[in-house]
């Protein structure tokens, strides 16, 4: 156990410097790249400036100090990375951390909504399909949910937003809440509160369904595997010999030990809809950090894109990286010794 | 290597499989037979499933759009007829007019070409990446293979898209090949991570125990024993790569992280649709719904496919049509039960 866990921390460690060296090595290393962009860039619009205060504005923008040898460039680009200094966004002209903090809970809000009921309803549909194996129901149930799972979330986002937003008007056609709505969340104002989120969760209504129309069937199937093999086990024979409950059986015994497994797949899963969330979030106009991450790349504004690009594949490695050390407490079953 | 006999340097010769087992054939018949087992019989059991056949007449569609739609349907260019004209109205223009006058189906048809090179070549990385990384760490064990799938964690623990948004972004590719490769370029890992475990258990076999007693070279075990076994999940996961790839190049060209000055791909077609009108106005509705419903198909006829050609594959199902590969001098056993489709 005790060396896992030094192996998987070395790992999480390694993971997050080869993004760093990778998004650096991208802005600097690349010729003609993002650092020599907006160096050609300031000394084409400021005939006046000088090379050293050229030099200090590219420095400002990326972190990155353009004389310095390239050794010395990683260290401080890194240094300042650990120090929470993501450089300056040109396109909004605020630090990036300050517009990824605002933009975040946004995407997390909407991402983390959309998985916990297409978990809900995947888990409960996977469930009845393997208790019902071999019926008609099970089979429908089944094309439906591959069917439904190989569709793009984007393109149930675009039908959506063309019938129920632009031609029926029933739902918004973008952004996070109405201009009319005060963001309140105080508990010293509950109706104000409440008529924010529920307007919030207007909004973000139709990218919510999107994503659980696309994620509830693979939950659905995996579900249903799973059950199927728990509901073969000799010991839920026993169990119904012992003449338990159908509820218990079903929950106690079946329940259980088909959603355990799962678990580390839905903390990966959250983060890889994090990612995921780019399109649809563009799609709908939400602006979540998908969608600035966009933003700046039409706008060359490397320092932000980069910064979203770090953020986001942070919180992956360390979700994942928790998601390896937890799932070992909450299921005995696993041994962690030898991780195949 | 000194317990080598000649008889394992013939058995690692190319034709010593066949020479040993079928001595009394020429060398004709050895090649019919050799194509009836390898494509005649499997052809037809991936054809008796329904799902396989519907598949399989969907991608084949696709196919003949790329390679010979482009050449009967006129390459879209503005003002080939009115603006914004509806679809199904004429035959000039069956899916209808853009905002510019163009034809959609012919921006459809001539965007096939780029998008199969682009599946072509991103299915291609991701099975070969997979399988070369996949097979050497399992078969090699030891450090290599701690070292190789460390860095196959990693790189699976990136999230593919963002990754691919910010590739895009610096490198600004424009050949569809390169596309291919850039936007499965850590899609290999996780395939890579599940061939490693089926080699672990295959390389534990009697008979990959055999081949080293008689003291095959790693490079035959490898091609002979293990290579066949693993083929068919490599196959299936070429056409899941293949859905990724489309889902992913119609979604970047959509949002404008892949570059474009002409309309080379559905997701460009989307793109002008959105930005053009076609949400708001019934008018334009047919240009943005053309594209959409092309990549629903597409996208259905390869899942079909995967789903069907699972039991080309699946030993038990092999067996009931097991009649298929019988040649004349090796008949006498019963044909199998037919009772259980699946």
């Amino acid at each position: 156990m005790k060396r896992y866990l030094v192996e998987r921390t070395g790992q999480l460690v390694v993971t997050i410097f080869a993004v760093m060296s990778l998004t650096f090595f991208l802005i600097r290393g690349l010729p003609g790249g993002p650092a020599d962009a907006i160096r050609a860039d300031l000394i084409q619009n400021n005939p006046e400036m000088s090379t050293d205060q050229i030099n200090r504005r590219v420095e400002a923008q990326l972190n990155i100090m353009p004389d310095e040898p390239l050794h010395e460039q990683y260290v401080s680009y890194v240094a300042a990375l650990f120090r929470g200094d993501m450089g300056q966004s040109i396109s909004q002209g605020a630090p990036v951390t300050e517009i990824i903090a605002s933009a975040a809970p946004w995407t997390i809000f909407m991402i983390g909504t959309a998985v916990m009921i297409a978990f809900v309803i995947g888990i409960s549909s996977g469930a009845i399909m393997a208790y019902r194996e071999g019926t008609k129901f099970d089979t429908n149930s089944t094309v439906l949910a591959i069917l439904m799972n190989s569709i793009p979330d984007y393109i149930y986002g675009l039908i959506f937003l063309w019938g129920l937003s632009y031609q029926l008007g029933v739902f918004p056609t973008g952004g996070r809440f109405s201009s009319t709505t005060e963001p309140t969340v105080s508990p010293l104002a509950p109706v104000e509160t409440l008529t924010f989120f529920g307007d919030a969760l207007y909004h973000a209504a139709l990218p919510i369904t999107s994503i659980v129309l696309v994620a509830w069937g693979g939950w659905a199937l995996g579900m249903r595997g799973n059950s199927i093999q728990v509901l073969g086990e000799d010991y839920l024979r026993v169990a119904r010999l012992r003449g338990l409950s159908q509820r218990r059986i079903a929950l106690r015994y079946v329940g259980r030990n088909a959603i355990l497994p799962m678990y580390t797949s839905m903390l990966i899963t959250i983060g890889f809809l994090l990612g995921g969330s780019i399109i649809i979030e563009q799609v709908f106009a939400y602006p979540g950090m998908g969608y600035y991450m966009i933003e700046a790349l039409q706008r060359r504004d490397y320092p932000l894109m980069m910064g979203v690009f770090l953020i986001i594949t942070i919180t992956v490695a360390i979700g994942v990286y928790i998601a390896d050390l937890t799932y070992g407490l909450i299921d005995p079953r696993a041994s962690v010794g030898d991780s195949q | 290597m000194s317990n080598r006999t000649d008889s394992v340097d013939l058995l690692e010769s190319t034709e010593a499989i066949e020479t040993v087992a079928d001595e009394t054939l020429d060398r004709r018949e050895r090649w019919a037979l050799t194509i009836e087992r390898g494509v005649l019989a499997p052809a037809r059991i991936v054809w008796a499933d329904l799902r396989a056949r519907v598949g399989l007449v969907i991608i084949s569609l696709f196919v003949a759009m790329g390679v010979i739609g482009t050449r009967i349907v006129d390459e879209p260019r503005t003002n080939q007829g009115e603006r914004l004209e509806p679809a199904f109205q004429s035959l000039a223009h069956p899916l209808g007019t853009d905002a510019v006058g163009r034809d959609v189906l012919g921006q459809i048809v001539h965007a096939t070409p780029n998008m199969l090179l682009m599946i072509l070549s991103g299915g291609v990385f991701v099975t070969v990446m997979a399988t070369v990384v996949g097979t050497t760490s399992g078969y090699l064990r030891g450090s290599t293979d701690r070292a190789i799938m460390a860095v196959t964690d990693i790189v699976m623990t990136i999230p593919g898209l963002p990754l691919v948004v910010i590739l895009a972004a610096v490198l600004t590719p424009t050949n569809p090949i390169v596309i291919g490769v850039i936007l499965t370029i850590n899609a290999w890992a996780g395939l890579a991570r599940a061939i490693r475990s089926q080699v672990l258990t295959i390389r534990e076999s009697p008979y990959v125990e055999a081949s080293k007693a008689m003291g095959m070279s790693t490079r035959s075990i490898v091609r002979r024993d293990i290579l066949p076994n693993i083929m068919p999940y490599v196959l299936i996961n070429f056409v899941n790569a293949a859905r990724n790839v489309i889902f992913a190049s119609v979604g970047l060209y959509f949002i404008g992280v892949l570059p474009y000055d002409d309309v080379v791909n559905w997701g460009v077609m989307i793109d002008l649709a959105y930005q053009g009108g076609g949400l708001q106005s019934m008018a334009a509705a047919h240009w943005l719904f053309a594209p959409l419903i092309t990549i629903t198909l597409l996208s259905f006829g390869l899942i079909m496919f995967s789903q069907g050609t699972d039991r080309m594959f699946n030993p038990r199902v092999r067996a009931r049509h097991s009649t298929t590969t019988k040649t004349d001098d090796e008949d006498g056993a019963p044909a199998a039960p037919a009772g259980d489709h699946a």
